[in-house]
């Protein structure tokens, strides 16, 4: 088995380049919008064909998100869903990262740990949901591990990474001015790890939002899950439609906000990739 | 790892691991986790079972046949964007969307839209994959030495040539990786997408299984696809490892 | 005495012998935006089966004019004439050797030399002897199984060489062929080439920066200079080449050539 089934090979494709390379931001927001305007268009003539008798026009689905903000059940999903999301993303990342540093500082927890997480991540974790639910019902608590189970390896392993990677030298440098292991580890190894450490938070929270909306899916419908399921046995398409892109955006609206303050505080473009 | 001198592989890690299982579950200290020894006796009843058969064929034709499609999409695509500025502009930014989102929530789509059988798993197999695939040759495409493509018009070459002599080739690492990236997709869309359909193969299995509380058969089956799905991204690791050669060499 | 004839840069037609001339550059300019002018009105001839050098400081334009015979850049304005006819591209009658190698390094050696008649169509058995009998010729023999990153830079060259040569062209274009590879390497890589070119009887016209090499293998030399580039005088250093290489080098009139030009090229030095 090769240690590249977790790979940065998936997080160099995020960001891209437009982030870091963009000569001009007015005319990168005009392609933006130009390419949403363009997909929009064909959404609608698409829904009016229509290829599908449960495939709604842009515009209807547009009105059915209107609606359901008017009259709340779409914010109160929101927040409904938001709660395991945030609770799982926080737990996963203290434990992810204190775990990933601790495996990056010793060998033996090195050798124990990474395989794991390594496994973790290219498995269909998404098999275990469903036990989650038998075994600790349908509550929060179930949703909180999906999100967990899922978020944590990423974060774990970019943290490892990231330790692993810390220069030598500078730590060699800590050593010879008698800097203890404590200072090496907050003022040396930590610091030069934050880079990765917080691609690993970000790559995180996307896999957190796979796993909350699976298991709001897969387990008792709460929140966004419940609106989806719900509007899909009555047969409003275009509310379920809605429902479905305004938490695609949502994720992708929180990475991407990520992805902007990784670039202004670490400078990616800048620090050697691990690669 | 070392231990008394000996070199230990990181694999070995895994063995450790099951070691642990096994005095877990002969402990008794959580129900949840039989002994290991017992969940391996169980693989062979699992494997033989008709409804494991059927769920097996299944997940590997939609599997299959759906990263077939990823590939036959997502290489083209990310060739098209790592060529043309203007597709890029237009398309990045969808495809960049679409690696990280939440795609199951895209599936309640695809199941009103294709049904609840196997053209749903399909659907879903190729849906998870193709972004990366795309993504990752884009990026590879990008990375093609301009000295290269400059040597091949020098020579005379067409349009069609530099695109398979050299693009191709001098992309065709990234395009493996992205494609390794979108087997270990593949596997987690042709997982979820049965457990959303739920009335088909591994998703009905799996409920079967949960329900009854049959924790052995349970841990089996995960095995099973879990071995499967390391499986699938190791084998396009060797292919990698092949062309690792020149990889490395390229600028 | 004169250890030159300094043919003067108003008669850029008038060659000092009395050779054809196979390519003829006719009034070009290449400006970048409105401010680069990386070459103004140039002509030129160079001479059928000689070797002409372009030589001169950084910034003369002595690379863009290379690229620009090869078809690999456009002229702003003028043209260039091959064998009479004008070029609209790169061609079969010209052959380029580049600065940093260009090879793939997914190609065996025999594959990379072989790529020029590859891109043509010809046969897999064909293209491959003639590969091959240019890759003994350069010295790579034994050699035509491995890959590029097991070759050292001045292998590297030697197959960027072959390659060129497999697809016999009349004109041979190299840009700065030898500055990536190290000292030794250079000066029998030189040697080779004096030797090479008595042998195929090709054109050869050649990017260099170092004044030695110049007056070491040229028929005739065109100093150009910067800012913005332009043909400054033609030389043709009056060096016998019978003799051998270690010879030449100590030879009083090649050291004289090479002190004139370094003289007149100091005013360009930054």
């Amino acid at each position: 088995m090769s240690m590249h089934t977790y790979d940065s090979a998936e997080a160099a494709a995020q960001p891209p380049a437009e982030a870091t390379s963009a000569p001009r931001e007015g005319s990168l927001l005009l392609w933006r919008v130009a390419s949403v305007v363009l997909f929009c268009l064909l959404w609608e003539v698409a829904g009016r064909i229509p290829i599908n008798v449960a495939f709604p026009p842009f515009s209807d689905v547009a009105l059915a998100f209107g609606r359901m903000v008017a009259d709340g059940s779409l914010p109160a999903a929101l927040l409904n869903t938001l709660e395991p999301l945030v609770i799982g993303v926080v737990t996963a990342t203290v434990v992810g990262i204190i775990m990933g540093v601790a495996m990056g500082l010793r060998e033996e927890l090195e050798w124990a740990g990474v395989p794991v997480f390594v496994v973790m991540q290219a498995a269909p974790m998404a098999a275990l949901i469903p036990l989650i639910t038998f075994i600790y019902g349908i509550g929060l608590v179930a949703k909180v591990l999906a999100v967990v189970i899922l978020a944590l390896p990423v974060i774990a392993l970019n943290s490892y990474k990231a330790v692993r990677n810390a220069s030598p030298s500078l730590r060699a440098m800590s050593r010879s001015f008698l800097g203890s292991k404590w200072q090496e580890i907050t003022k040396i190894i930590l610091p030069e790890a934050s880079p990765m450490i917080f691609t690993g938070l970000r790559l995180g929270i996307s896999a957190g939002f796979v796993g909350v909306v699976l298991a709001e899916l897969l387990i008792t419908p709460t929140g966004i899950g419940d609106l989806i399921t719900y509007h899909r046995s009555v047969a409003d398409y275009a509310e379920m439609y809605a429902v479905i892109a305004t938490i695609i955006l949502l994720a992708a609206v929180t990475v991407g906000l990520l992805e902007r303050v990784e670039v202004a505080l670490f400078r990616p473009e800048k620090r050697e990739s691990a690669e | 790892m070392t231990i008394a001198g000996y070199r230990i592989p990181p694999l070995a890690s895994l063995l450790f691991w099951a070691l642990i299982w096994e005095i877990v579950g002969r402990l008794h200290l959580v129900f949840l986790f039989p002994p290991f020894s017992h969940v391996v006796a169980e693989l062979g009843q699992v494997l033989t079972s008709s409804t494991f058969r059927g769920a097996a064929l299944l997940t590997l034709e939609s599997f299959f046949a759906g990263l077939a499609i990823a590939i036959l999409l997502g290489v083209p695509l990310g060739l098209l964007m790592g060529m043309s500025r203007t597709a890029d502009r237009l398309l990045g930014m969808w495809v960049n969307l679409f690696v990280s989102a939440p795609l199951s929530a895209l599936v309640p789509v695809i199941m009103i839209l294709f049904g609840m059988g196997q053209a749903t798993i399909i659907v879903t197999v190729t849906m998870f994959a193709v972004w990366i695939i795309a993504l990752d040759t884009r990026a590879g495409v990008r990375d093609v030495p301009a000295s290269l493509i400059i040597m091949a018009r020098s020579f005379g070459a067409t349009r069609r040539q530099t695109l398979v002599k050299i693009v191709l080739m001098a992309a065709l690492p990234e395009i493996l990786a992205g494609i390794r990236l979108g087997v270990i997709r593949g596997v987690k869309g042709v997982v979820i997408g049965q457990l959303l359909v739920s009335i088909i193969g591994l998703g009905e299995l799996f409920e079967l299984y949960s329900r009854n509380f049959l924790m052995e058969e349970f841990w089996a089956l995960t095995l099973i696809i879990f071995a499967f799905a390391l499986g699938a991204a190791e084998l396009v690791s060797v292919l990698e490892r092949r062309i690792d050669f020149y990889a490395g060499a390229r600028h | 005495m004169n250890a030159v004839d300094h043919i003067r840069a108003e008669q850029p037609h008038r060659a000092g012998t009395a050779a054809d001339a196979i390519v003829e550059v006719c009034g070009v300019s290449k400006r970048y935006g409105s401010s680069v002018e990386a070459l103004r009105d140039v002509s030129l001839d160079f001479p059928k089966g000689q070797l002409t050098s372009l030589l001169g400081p950084s910034g003369c334009g002595k690379t863009t004019l290379l690229k620009i015979i090869a078809g690999l850049l456009e002229p702003t304005a003028g043209e260039i004439r091959v064998k009479g006819t004008k070029i609209t591209g790169p061609g079969p009658e010209r052959a380029f050797v580049f600065q940093d190698f260009a090879l793939m390094p997914w190609a065996t050696v025999l594959r990379n030399a072989a790529f020029g008649l590859e891109l043509r169509d010809v046969s897999k058995a064909e293209r491959e002897k003639t590969a091959q009998h240019y890759i003994n010729e350069v010295g790579l023999a034994g050699f035509e199984q491995r890959y590029p990153h097991e070759l050292s830079g001045g292998m590297r060259q030697r197959v960027g060489l072959a390659r060129a040569l497999s697809v016999n062209a009349d004109v041979l274009l190299l840009d700065e062929p030898f500055s990536a590879v190290d000292e030794q390497n250079r000066r029998k890589f030189q040697e080779d080439l004096l030797r090479l070119r008595q042998v195929e009887n090709k054109t050869l016209i050649f990017v260099t920066h170092s004044i030695e090499e110049a007056v070491y293998l040229s028929d005739r030399i065109v100093l150009l200079s910067p800012r913005p580039g332009r043909v400054s005088d033609i030389i043709e250093p009056k060096i016998s080449r019978d003799r051998s290489p270690d010879e030449i080098r100590r030879d009083p009139t090649y050291l004289d050539t090479v002190e004139e030009i370094w003289r007149g090229l100091r005013a360009y030095a930054d």
